[in-house]
């Protein structure tokens, strides 16, 4: 099969044919650098602040609230180590979970070497941080909580809008990783209590290589990019007028067709998960079965390894991913499926398949039956499923 | 999440068609090492005959694709072979006679070696012999059937 049948979403989507369009006069025609004074550069600094705007009313925010940066990771550190920095001498004490991306959870450790204490939310059997363990977590020398929107593993939509009040309640600044779930999931800023928000250009259909972080005025943050005056002086570096024009284009497109995405998502999604659950019997479906992501599926089957199933599913032109550790360079399988409580053996044989409206109907069923042949044949390599099917026998 | 892993061709033919897949009922000898923990699960069958020489050797493994291939190939270069010079087999060998493995897939070489001598290990426990140089193998603690007990699953 020459055909790819493209199912990992969450790692990069396709960058939209009107996105890269809207991007093209900025690199031959329009290429002033933003931050230079004559008439030409001034086409480029009108298409950098239009596209701050755009995305700025897309979340509720201001337009000086958002601050474009090189992706997802450089806003999460930013977001991270930024407010520590600026407020270490209100206190010394942050808080995460234990299953955000590792863009956030490094910058912990990071901040965590250099002095600061951590504590690190558990979350319950289906990837939800529970309120309450945030409000018990509180210290008087508290000063950022960071938890994530939706992970970007199995797809758990967090409750947000509550922590955020908790924080709030309590003087304490929130911020949100929403790299998975911006452009996919409705979110205002003020509603929800969020002080600061990542999000990536990538992830819905805009170009790689450009971030925002949302700073909601008033916040105070260290820079860590020092250079010129570029964003307010707080981010320095030429801005990627290409990329902002092509991160905004994606929103504007995501504000007009967000709901007609997601409802399409949401039924090839259920159409796969449960499809693959009546198909292939010892399977699991990892995360929350509504309240998650309209576009992933994450599943552990029982008695194989990830790797091997990613690699078949290749040669059937199949894109996925895995928690396993043999994909990660690493022993330990996915951080998340363990902190759900999933035993090693079953996180390292997860697979998760996240779905865009692009995808068809056909190619699910086609992806089904594949995996259905695909686990059997693994299964049936397997000394695990070996030795659990004498267990049963007996 | 996933990285792209690189293989040699050799490695991917022997994870596509795997030789000696399967099991041998009455097998001279069985050896099952590695853990779920780290991903790796082998086990090794062998069909010994009186001579000391290995008539058929299959294997089952749960693990990546280098664990796969490993297996596979390792069966392929004891089959035949005396007892004495299956335990001579090394994870250097196996890995050369792949055409190499990337730096963080060596660990299922090591496996391979480790497997063969666990079965060889079992041969001689059930024919109360011993085999120069053979140490008995490691096993490991199962957590799975504790997870499935109190989910319910």
């Amino acid at each position: 099969m020459d055909k790819i049948i493209y199912l990992d979403n969450a790692a990069t989507t396709k960058t939209d044919s009107e996105v890269f369009k809207a991007m093209l006069p900025y690199f031959e025609e329009e290429y002033g650098n933003a931050a230079s004074i004559y008439t030409f550069a001034g086409h480029a600094k009108k298409a950098v602040e239009a596209s701050r705007r755009t995305i700025a009313d897309f979340i509720g925010a201001k337009s000086d609230e958002i601050y474009f940066t090189s992706g997802g990771s450089e806003s999460d550190n930013w977001a991270v180590k930024g407010v520590a920095l600026s407020y270490k001498n209100k206190g010394n004490h942050i808080i995460t979970s234990k299953i955000e991306h590792h863009a956030i959870l490094h910058a912990f450790e990071f901040l965590e070497k250099q002095g600061f204490e951590v504590t690190y939310l558990d979350v319950d059997e289906n990837g939800f941080v529970r309120p309450k363990d945030v409000e018990k977590a509180i210290r008087p020398t508290t000063t950022l909580i960071s938890v994530m929107f939706a992970n970007n593993e199995i797809g758990t939509i967090e409750p947000v809008e509550e922590i955020g009040k908790i924080a709030h309640e309590h003087g304490v600044i929130f911020h949100t990783d929403a790299v998975q779930a911006f452009a996919h999931v409705p979110i205002d800023v003020n509603r929800m209590n969020i002080d600061l928000l990542s999000a990536s250009g990538h992830k819905f259909n805009g170009p790689k290589g450009i971030g925002i972080l949302y700073i909601r005025n008033g916040i105070k943050i260290t820079s860590l990019i020092h250079g010129g005056s570029q964003e307010k002086g707080r981010r320095g570096g030429t801005q990627n007028t290409p990329g902002i024009v092509g991160i905004a284009k994606a929103v504007e497109l995501a504000s007009q067709r967000m709901d007609a995405r997601r409802a399409k998502e949401t039924a090839l999604r259920d159409r796969l998960i449960d499809r693959v659950l009546a198909a292939i019997p010892y399977t699991r479906l990892n995360g929350d079965r509504s309240v998650r992501l309209s576009n992933n599926a994450n599943f552990s089957f029982r008695f194989i390894e990830g790797e091997s199933l990613l690699i078949m599913l290749d040669q059937k032109g199949i894109c996925g991913s895995s928690g396993s550790a043999c994909t990660s360079g690493s022993l330990d399988p996915s951080h998340v499926l363990l902190a759900i409580g999933l035993p090693h053996e079953i996180a390292h044989g997860s697979l998760r398949l996240t779905v865009s409206a692009d995808n068809t109907e056909e190619e699910i069923d086609y992806t089904v039956e594949a995996l259905k042949k695909i686990v059997e044949r693994l299964r049936s390599m397997s000394p695990l499923y070996e030795d659990f099917l004498k267990k049963n026998a007996k | 999440m996933s990285q792209v892993i690189e293989y040699s061709d050799k490695v991917m033919d022997h994870f596509t068609n795997p030789r000696n897949v399967g099991e041998i009922e009455g097998a001279s000898g069985v050896g099952t090492v590695g853990n779920a923990k780290c991903g790796d699960i082998m086990r090794i069958y062998l069909d010994i005959d009186e001579n000391e020489t290995i008539r058929d050797c299959k294997f089952k493994t749960f693990g990546c694709g280098a664990a796969v291939a490993t297996s596979s190939m390792a069966t392929e270069m004891i089959k035949g072979k005396s007892v004495e010079d299956a335990l001579k087999l090394t994870n250097k060998a196996v890995q050369e006679a792949l055409g190499g493995l990337p730096p963080v897939k060596i660990h299922c070489s090591l496996l391979a070696e480790e497997a063969v001598h666990a079965a060889l290990w079992d041969y001689a426990e059930k024919k109360g012999i011993t085999i120069e140089g053979l140490k008995p193998p490691v096993n490991d603690i199962d957590e799975t059937e504790e997870f499935y007990k109190t989910t319910g699953e």
